[in-house]
């Protein structure tokens, strides 16, 4: 079980204080599917990484099965069964996607049927990469991939993934998302998706909306679909006042 | 021949040699000759008027490797080796050479090589050249190698060298004159910590139509060490080249890159790419979520970056 208990993160800026998120608090059960979605610059991403230890909340704390992991660094948490895919992951000159799947699984021997399993769950035929690098000769849906089968190889009780469709082909997709549906349904581990896509946010149990640093709203994907929709027509203040921002 | 724990280790190390090599060798150690084997098709014998030897592989050898390590386990050895190869034409070799020096005294140890290849007609020649120090003596290691080679029509050469530690001062020199249609390739593997320094001078002659040269350099500058790179490709025909340079640079390390490209010939197409940065913050948090701790990560990721 994850607990969020007043999660705030405020940065320094030359003119004060600025506010990114603001006192978040969430309780997420094992083996649910939880998807976070909302407007860009919302704080989803500083959500994630604050879970992950990527970044150090402000104010609050966080609780992993039961342990304040707040002051716990990355490394500890991975090894706790948390795991994030990065939005934008990096790329490793000489690093091969062989042995960053390899990195991954924690397993030395990691064997290469077993890596191929994970690059088909994303969509990626497996003869062609992975001898390949991780490093700027792939394209972005293909580091995307990498990234995401990463975490699949990882196993973590926690998965994170932070826009897993984002410039993603739409057979890749569909393959993808097959892949969420069967890990939540073997209930092998808890997922956070951070997604945009209707069809993410319809596999949810939960879904949680995060605007300016809040929890806007949550609820069923039924629910909160809905409202998201009718949203998007007052999201932005300046354009309906007058089309034109000051 | 290989006869205590410290030439055993030198020679797996800078040769991957474990026990007695096949083919043709050459071992020199302390100065001295320590092992010599010539096969049919590659001939190796002592110079009369200087230190080194000289290796003739006759025309048409083809999946021959011939070993010719060096190395130091006594301190204050200074020594000067000339080592010419004469690789005859349609020939296909393998040359493992290599510099290890075990230093525990106080005197400085040092080796200066001078390689120089003659490439015969449509030869085909890897050279792979590692250099490795150990030993916990305050005295200095130090290695100044310098290779020249020329090839001849539609001959190739791919040089590896790597100097993974353990050499406080380097100065090494390349020089790789191509005739028509020959093509070399330079993969430089460089990681330097310590206040040690270290410098490389290149040169790639494209002087025939239809010639390549292509240079890969990666390294590694830690702690307080020192790194020069000034590669040069000369275009004077029909021909193409790229030297590309990247380095990784910590601690307080210094690292200078200064690639050249001249062109005597409007048909000569040269490119070089030149970058010097840090480890990527993005790639160590990256590994740490796949649960590596900090060290492990750097280790991880210059592990990849040179290998
Ligand atoms: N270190 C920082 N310094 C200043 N501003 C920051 C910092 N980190 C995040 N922000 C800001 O916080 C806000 C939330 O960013 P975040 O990346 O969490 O948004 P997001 O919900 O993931 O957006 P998107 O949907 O575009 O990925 C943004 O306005 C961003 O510019
Ligand atoms: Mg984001």
């Amino acid at each position: 079980m994850l607990e969020l208990k007043g999660i705030g993160y405020t940065v320094r800026e030359a003119d004060g204080e600025l506010g990114i998120l603001n006192d978040i608090s969430l309780t997420i059960d094992d083996h649910r599917l939880v998807v976070f979605t909302g407007p860009n610059g919302g704080g989803k991403t500083t959500l994630a990484k604050i879970i992950m230890g990527l970044v150090k909340p402000t104010s609050g704390r966080i609780l992993w099965n039961g342990q304040d992991i707040t002051d716990l660094g990355i490394t500890e948490r991975a090894k706790l069964g948390i795991s994030y895919g990065f939005q934008q992951p990096p790329r490793f000159k000489g690093l091969t996607v062989r042995s960053l799947l390899t990195i991954a699984s924690g397993d030395g021997k990691l064997s290469k049927d077993r890596c191929c399993q994970y690059l088909t769950k994303v969509g990626l035929c497996a003869n062609d990469y992975l001898d390949r690098e991780v490093d700027v000769s792939l394209s972005g849906g293909e580091v995307k991939r990498i990234e995401i089968a990463s975490i699949l190889a990882r196993g973590s009780e926690l998965m994170i993934f932070d826009e897993p469709e984002a410039g993603i082909d739409l057979w890749s997709f569909a393959r993808l998302t097959e892949t969420f549906e069967q890990i939540h349904a073997e209930g092998r581990a808890t997922m956070i998706i951070i997604s945009h896509q209707e069809r993410i946010i319809s596999l949810a149990d939960e879904v949680v909306v995060v605007g300016d640093g809040e929890i806007r709203h949550r609820g069923s994907a039924q629910e909160i679909l809905p409202k998201i929709l009718a949203d998007t027509t007052s999201i932005c203040p300046v354009l309906t006042k007058g089309g034109v921002s000051k | 021949m290989m006869d205590t724990e410290v030439d055993r280790e030198l020679l797996e190390k800078i040769a991957d040699l474990i026990g007695k090599p096949v083919g043709a060798f050459n071992i020199r150690k302390d100065t001295g000759c320590d092992g010599r084997q010539s096969t049919d098709h590659i001939k190796i014998t002592g110079k009369d008027d200087k230190p080194g030897i000289d290796i003739r592989v006759l025309p048409g050898t083809k999946g021959e490797t011939c070993h010719i390590p060096v190395i130091i386990t006594k301190p204050g050895i200074s020594e000067m080796v000339y080592n010419d190869f004469y690789i005859g034409e349609d020939s296909d070799v393998d040359i493992v050479a290599g510099c290890g020096i075990h230093n525990c005294g106080s005197e400085t140890s040092r080796h200066d090589g001078i390689h120089t290849f003659y490439v015969g007609k449509n030869s085909r020649v890897h050279y792979s050249e590692k250099h490795y120090g150990e030993g916990d003596g305050t005295g200095g290691r130090i290695m100044n190698p310098q290779t020249i080679v020329y090839l001849e029509e539609g001959a190739s050469i791919q040089m590896d060298t790597t100097q993974i530690r353990g050499i406080d001062s380097t100065k090494r020199y390349t020089k790789i004159v191509c005739g028509p249609g020959a093509e070399a390739v330079i993969t430089e593997r460089l990681l330097t910590h310590g206040d040690q320094v270290a410098e490389s001078d290149m040169e790639i002659v494209l002087d025939g139509n239809d010639s390549k040269g292509r240079v890969i350099s990666r390294s590694v500058a830690q702690g307080s060490s020192s790194q020069i790179f000034r590669p040069l490709v000369v275009g004077n025909a029909r021909c193409f080249g790229h030297v590309q340079c990247d380095s990784i640079i910590m601690g307080t390390a210094t690292i200078r890159s200064v690639p050249e490209i001249a062109a005597n010939s409007t048909e000569a197409q040269l490119i070089h790419e030149a970058a010097i940065g840090k480890i990527a913050g993005d790639q160590l948090l990256k590994l740490q979520t796949l649960g590596l701790t900090e060290e492990e990560a750097e280790d991880r990721i210059l592990k990849g970056f040179l290998a």
